[in-house]
């Protein structure tokens, strides 16, 4: 099943196109409604990875943890983070976190991640622990992998209309699919 | 704009000061707002519009709870509960310009005749000093005001003067498996009221579809409070944020002064004004007249009748859910089409009245499945669909009558973040709504079994849990000696003083609160309005 342009759109119509960056991750306090909730524990030692890096990064986990059914999955991946990589607390967080483990691909693998290969970059997720982790996004590194790297990607698939049409619901939660789909029957 | 950037001085020469910006006080400010000067205090902030969708996204993430969404917790509103059932204060409520309208489900039906008169009627708990037929009038311009889509296909619905503003939402796929089972059930089956547009309205869009109406509807097409906080605010109302009153004064004359609030930067003011319409909630209104003891009201303000914070009441949750052996189509959006008011008005002593609920939004969602769990790729998948696409579900809410040993009062040691006694929540439960939980259960299961479901989960008398209706707890009487308020929502004891908010019912019914909310909010207007005209 193909991803389109149109699914990328979608997602970004689920989260935001700055997701929750206005926000912050966490929740606010009365001192103001600006970046810096989302600044993870392993941020200023980042690895620095370029803009393309990032994107080729995220990509390759998502071979990863989408099914096999999906095709277009690079090009909708970049689109989606047309729309998630700017100047928000929640974008640095994710670049932080993709460098983190881009330098863990390094330091166990010998490799970017983006040269292991598919059987070696979901070893590489499940030996930082993002298989069993809960999301947090100013948490461990597991933690974080699994809040920006592998939440990020399957929020943006399965709020997507190809991506609950692969569960059997075409309008899924998140996506305004407006108010037609919950009176059809099942076809 | 910062919050240093806010003017949060006072407002000269108010006329009327409306303490709280839910739908209460937004529907009183806007409607007194052409022709008074308001002014309108809330605890909360000014949330922006376009953090919506961010706001979306923490309520399908995992690692934000639901009081995160809306940015409730902390030592702001921090709270305790004490009674024989835990009550998770800020999983019920938002604290800012709209309210706790910004999560809300959107449910707006009429409370019955009957539940205007349940002493008489069905001889248990107090009778309002107000009918149906007071109330109707304002009913109706509530619907028009908060938009509500609806249909009169409900035979068991009080009479109504008009249709609604807007067409219903028309029954979902798995309504008509329900259809089937009820009809063999002699089971009627009926729209429900929704303030979500069905079609385009007051400026606002139809339903996106987006899924997730509670907590958070990024189209606006579900109604929330600031609606009339904006209009209000064009009409000339002034509504300051992030300004939690801490008291009011009153003088000599049994009339409220000042509403004494704090701001960010910590300092505190004095807001006068000629009339005041405390709109704060279930919880909050009662804490913020208990707040407000003086040396002539020592035991709160406006309590000579000792009742400010006692017969707290929310609606108790009854629901019965299970899996089919083909498709029911859920999650597509996040509201219900269809409900069962046939069993309401059996209500006597023995058996609290109550509605059933048909549910479009039954089992998981599975983007939310999706994020959690230690799956990817292919395995995910499977799991999903394993866990989506056949479960059917009923909802129903239940009366509680007014308690005693049922309360809000203020907590002996906690305080906040302003140094105020935090609310304590003492909330109990009796045997009558108990009973009726089961007698609900019976009704839906049997509808359920009737469809052929295997029946997964019941939660019943001892799993139950609220609605978050909050109610009671400066309730409504003729007698100064027994309620808060008289029949217009004025305190007994202050003249200037009005009560705005579900704290004024005397019962709850079982229908969801806030078009009642609404209709007493806009009587109480009229009322602050016509005193106003007389000078007070």
């Amino acid at each position: 099943m193909e991803l389109t342009r149109r699914d990328a759109v979608a997602a970004l119509a689920t989260v935001g196109a700055t997701g929750g960056v206005a926000l912050g991750t966490r929740r606010s306090d009365d001192g103001g409604d600006g970046a810096g909730g989302a600044d993870g524990a392993g941020e200023a030692e980042a690895a620095a990875l370029d803009e393309a890096a990032v994107r080729a990064s995220m990509a390759a986990v998502a071979t990863v943890v989408y099914p096999e059914a999906v095709d277009g999955v690079e090009a909708f991946v970049d689109r989606f983070l047309d729309g998630r990589l700017d100047g928000s607390a929640h974008a640095a967080g994710l670049r932080a976190t993709v460098g983190d483990l881009d330098d863990a691909a390094r330091s166990w693998h010998g490799a970017p991640l983006v040269d292991l290969s598919e059987t070696t970059r979901d070893e590489l997720l499940r030996e930082v622990g993002a298989d069993v982790a809960d999301e947090v996004p100013d948490g461990t590194l597991a933690e974080r992998v699994r809040y920006y790297v592998v939440n990020e990607l399957l929020l943006a698939l399965y709020a997507s209309p190809t991506g609950g049409e692969l569960v059997g619901l075409e309008n899924p939660q998140g996506h305004p699919g407006g108010t037609e789909s919950y009176r059809r029957g099942p076809r | 704009m910062s919050a240093g950037d806010v003017d949060r001085t006072p407002v000269a020469d108010a006329e009327v000061c409306v303490v709280g910006a839910g739908p209460a006080g937004a529907l009183v400010a806007d409607r007194l707002a052409p022709d008074h000067e308001v002014v309108v205090l809330d605890a909360g902030p000014r949330f922006d519009p376009a953090d919506r969708l961010a706001r979306q996204e923490r309520a399908i993430r995992p690692s934000d709870g639901r009081p995160d969404v809306w940015d409730v917790g902390g030592e702001r509103d921090a709270y305790a509960t004490s009674g024989e059932r835990s009550y998770p204060l800020n999983h019920a409520r938002v604290k800012g310009l709209g309210g706790s309208t910004l999560h809300w489900q959107g449910m707006v039906m009429r409370l019955h005749e009957d539940d205007f008169n349940s002493g008489t009627e069905r001889g248990v708990g107090p009778d309002w000093p107000i009918d149906y037929a007071d109330l109707q009038p304002y009913y109706a311009e509530a619907e028009r005001e908060l938009g509500v889509a609806g249909a009169s296909d409900n035979p068991y619905a009080p009479p109504r003067e008009e249709p609604h503003p807007m067409p219903a939402f028309k029954p979902s796929y798995s309504d008509s498996l329900f259809a089937e089972a009820c009809e063999e059930l002699g089971i009627d089956m009926h729209s429900v009221p929704n303030a979500r547009n069905s079609e385009a309205y007051d400026g606002r869009s139809a339903c996106a579809g987006y899924g997730t109406c509670q907590p958070v509807c990024p189209a606006g097409a579900k109604y929330d409070a600031t609606v009339h906080v904006e209009r209000a605010e064009e009409r000339g109302a002034t509504v300051i944020d992030r300004a939690p009153v801490q008291r009011l004064e009153h003088d000599g004359d049994d009339s409220v002064t000042a509403a004494v609030y704090a701001t960010p930067d910590g300092t505190e003011h004095r807001q006068e004004a000629d009339a005041f319409v405390v709109a704060c909630g279930g919880v909050e209104t009662p804490r913020l007249l208990l707040l407000s003891a003086s040396d002539a009201y020592p035991d709160g303000l406006a309590n000579s009748s000792g009742t400010v914070g006692k017969f707290f009441m929310d609606h108790l949750f009854a629901g019965v859910g299970g899996t089919l052996d083909e498709p029911t189509r859920q999650n597509h959006v996040g509201f219900y089409t269809s409900a069962c008011d046939q069993f309401y008005d059996e209500a006597n002593e023995e058996v609290a009245p109550f509605k059933l609920e048909f549910f479009n939004y039954a089992g998981p969602s599975p983007v939310e499945m999706a994020l959690t769990g230690d799956d990817w790729g292919d395995e995910l998948l499977g799991r999903l669909r394993d866990g989506y696409g056949t479960h059917v579900a009923m909802g129903g809410l239940v009366e509680q009558l007014p308690r005693s040993d049922s309360y809000v009062t203020l907590h002996s040691e906690r305080t906040d973040d302003r140094g105020n006694p935090v609310p304590e929540v003492h909330w109990s439960v009796g045997d009558r709504a108990l009973r009726t939980i089961e007698r609900a259960n019976e009704i839906q299961r049997s509808i359920l079994e009737e469809l052929g479901a295997e029946i997964e989960w019941v939660v019943g008398p001892d799993a139950t849990g609220p609605a978050y209706h909050h109610m009671g707890t400066t309730r409504m009487s003729e007698d100064p000696d027994a309620g808060v308020v008289d029949a217009d929502c004025r305190t007994h004891d202050l003249e200037n003083c009005w009560i705005a908010s579900s704290s004024v019912f005397p019962t709850s019914g079982a229908m969801n609160p806030t078009l009642t909310i609404a209709a007493l909010a806009l009587r109480a207007a009229d009322d602050v309005r016509e005193r106003l005209s007389q000078s007070l």
